[in-house]
C-alpha cells in the first residue's frame, strides 16, 4: 500500500513549510511598509539639491563643473543595486538581465565597463558572469545607511574625476507598486541640467565661500542621495517581491495539501476495503 | 506680530525638522551666520556644529547638531541640507579604498563561490534522482 502514514508525514512537512512561508510573507509586508515610508522621507533632500544645482548651474555659465560636461564615452561605470538575500522572486534576475543588456549596448559602441556592485546577490552573479568589478558593498540590511555607501560612490566619482570613466550609470529596481517592480537604468554622470525655466528671475545667491566648492559639494551629495534613494527603493522592492513570492508559495502549499489529503483519504479507504474483503473471504472459507 | 519664515532641515535619510522660526543660526564655513526673515538668497557650506532655531517670540530655541552640510536661504524659506556623517576628504578616500578592496576580495575568492554553485547543482541533481526513485517505488508497490 502507498502507506497512509507516509502521506500523512508528507502533509505535515508541507504544512510546516507553509507556516514558514506565511511568516515570511507577513514579515515582508510589514517591512515593506516601513521601507516605503523611508523612501518618501528621502525625497525632499534630493529634490531640494536638484533645485539648487539647477539654479547654480544656470546662474554661473562661466564655471563648468566636470560633472556637467558631456564627454565621449570610452569607459562606462555602472552601479548595480541588488538585494542581499534571495527568496524574492525574479527581482534580481530581471535586474541582472537589464544590466547585461545595458553592458552589451555600451560594448557595442566600443566602450569598456567598470562595475560597482551593491548587494551580495550582484556580487555572486558577476563573479560567475565575469566583469571588471571595481567597488563592492553588501550587507546593508533593511535600514541602509548613507555612510556605508559613501565609499563605493566615492570610488566611482574619483574614477570619473580622473577620467577613467566617462559615464556613470545606475541600474536599480523601480518600485511601481506592490505587484510590479521594474528594472530601471538612469544616467548619473554627467548630470543633465533640469529643464525648469528658472532663468526668468534674475536673482542669484550670495555664495560662501565660493561658487565652485558649493557646486562641488552639492553635486557629490546629489549623486550620493540618488544612489541612496535607489538603495532604499530597492529594499522596498525586495520586500514587496518577497511578499508576493511567499504568498504564492503559501497558496501552492495549500493546494498541495488539499491534493495530498485526497490521496490520503483514498489510501485509507482502500486499506479498510481490503481488510473487510479479507475478513469476508476468510469467513466464507471457513 | 513679528515675522517668521519656514525652516526645513533634511538629510539624505530623513527629515529632521520642519516648522516656522523667527531666527536661525548656523555654523557656516566662515563663521556663524544668523538668518532673519527676508534674508536675501544665500548658499553656504556648513561646518559640523549646532543649528539653533528660535521657534517663538519668547526666545524658545531648538538646537540641532549637524555634521556639516549646505545652507540654502530664500526670503521666506530656509533649507538645511544636513550630512548624515562626519565628512572629510581623507575619510571618504579611506572608504573608497575599502570598497575597492572588497571588490578585489570578491574576485580572489572566485573558487570558493564556484564550488558552492557546483555543490548546489549536485544537490539539486541528487534530490531529483531521489524523487524519481521514490516515484518508481510507489508505482511498483501500487501494482
Amino acid at each position: 500500500m502507498a502507506g497512509a502514514k507516509e502521506i500523512r508525514g508528507q502533509i505535515k512537512s508541507i504544512k510546516n513549510t507553509q507556516k514558514i512561508t506565511k511568516a515570511m510573507e507577513m514579515v515582508a509586508a510589514s517591512k515593506m511598509r516601513k521601507a516605503q515610508d523611508r523612501m518618501l522621507e528621502t525625497r525632499p533632500y534630493a529634490e531640494k539639491i536638484r533645485q539648487v544645482i539647477g539654479h547654480v548651474a544656470m546662474a554661473n555659465a562661466e564655471y563648468r563643473h566636470p560633472y556637467l560636461i558631456e564627454r565621449e564615452a570610452h569607459r562606462v561605470g555602472i552601479i548595480v543595486i541588488s538585494t542581499d538575500r534571495g527568496l524574492c522572486g525574479g527581482l534580481n534576475v530581471n535586474l541582472f538581465k537589464k544590466t547585461v543588456q545595458t553592458m552589451k549596448e555600451w560594448q557595442a559602441q566600443g566602450a569598456e565597463i567598470d562595475l560597482c556592485l551593491v548587494g551580495s546577490k550582484a556580487r555572486q552573479f558577476f563573479r560567475r558572469m565575469g566583469g571588471n568589478v571595481v567597488a563592492n558593498v553588501d550587507n546593508l540590511g533593511d535600514k541602509p545607511r548613507l555612510s556605508d555607501l559613501i565609499g563605493p560612490i566615492k570610488a566611482m566619482l574619483s574614477a570619473y574625476d580622473e577620467g577613467h570613466i566617462d559615464r556613470l550609470i545606475l541600474v536599480e529596481n523601480e518600485f511601481v507598486n506592490t505587484m510590479t517592480q521594474r528594472p530601471r537604468v538612469t544616467k548619473l554622470l554627467p548630470v543633465e541640467p533640469s529643464e525648469e525655466p528658472s532663468l526668468e528671475h534674475h536673482w542669484d545667491y550670495i555664495y560662501e565661500p565660493d561658487t565652485a566648492p558649493v557646486l562641488d559639494t552639492l553635486l557629490t551629495r546629489y549623486i550620493e542621495s540618488v544612489v541612496y534613494q535607489a538603495v532604499v527603493e530597492n529594499v522596498a522592492c525586495e520586500m514587496a517581491a518577497r511578499m508576493v513570492a511567499m504568498k504564492s508559495a503559501s497558496d501552492n502549499a495549500g493546494n498541495l495539501i488539499d491534493e495530498l489529503q485526497l490521496v490520503y483519504n483514498k489510501a485509507r479507504q482502500a486499506a479498510i476495503t481490503q481488510e473487510i474483503s479479507e475478513i469476508v473471504s476468510g469467513a466464507a472459507a471457513v | 506680530m513679528s515675522m517668521t519664515f519656514h525652516v526645513d532641515i533634511v538629510s539624505a535619510e530623513e527629515s529632521i525638522f520642519s516648522g516656522t522660526a523667527h531666527m536661525l543660526v548656523a555654523p557656516a564655513e566662515h563663521g556663524e551666520v544668523g538668518i532673519l526673515p527676508r534674508h536675501s538668497q544665500y548658499v553656504s557650506l556648513l561646518k559640523p556644529g549646532e543649528v539653533r532655531i528660535r521657534i517663538s517670540d519668547s526666545g524658545e530655541e531648538q538646537n540641532i547638531y549637524i555634521s556639516g552640510g549646505v545652507l540654502e536661504v530664500q526670503p521666506h524659506v530656509v533649507t538645511v541640507l544636513a550630512d548624515t556623517a562626519i565628512r572629510a576628504k581623507d575619510l571618504d578616500e579611506a572608504e573608497a579604498l575599502e570598497a575597492k578592496r572588497r571588490a578585489e576580495d570578491a574576485l580572489a575568492n572566485q573558487r570558493a563561490d564556484f564550488d558552492y554553485a557546483r555543490a548546489q547543482s549536485e544537490l539539486a541533481e541528487a534530490a531529483a534522482r531521489l524523487r524519481m526513485i521514490q516515484k518508481l517505488r510507489r508505482s511498483s508497490s501500487q501494482q
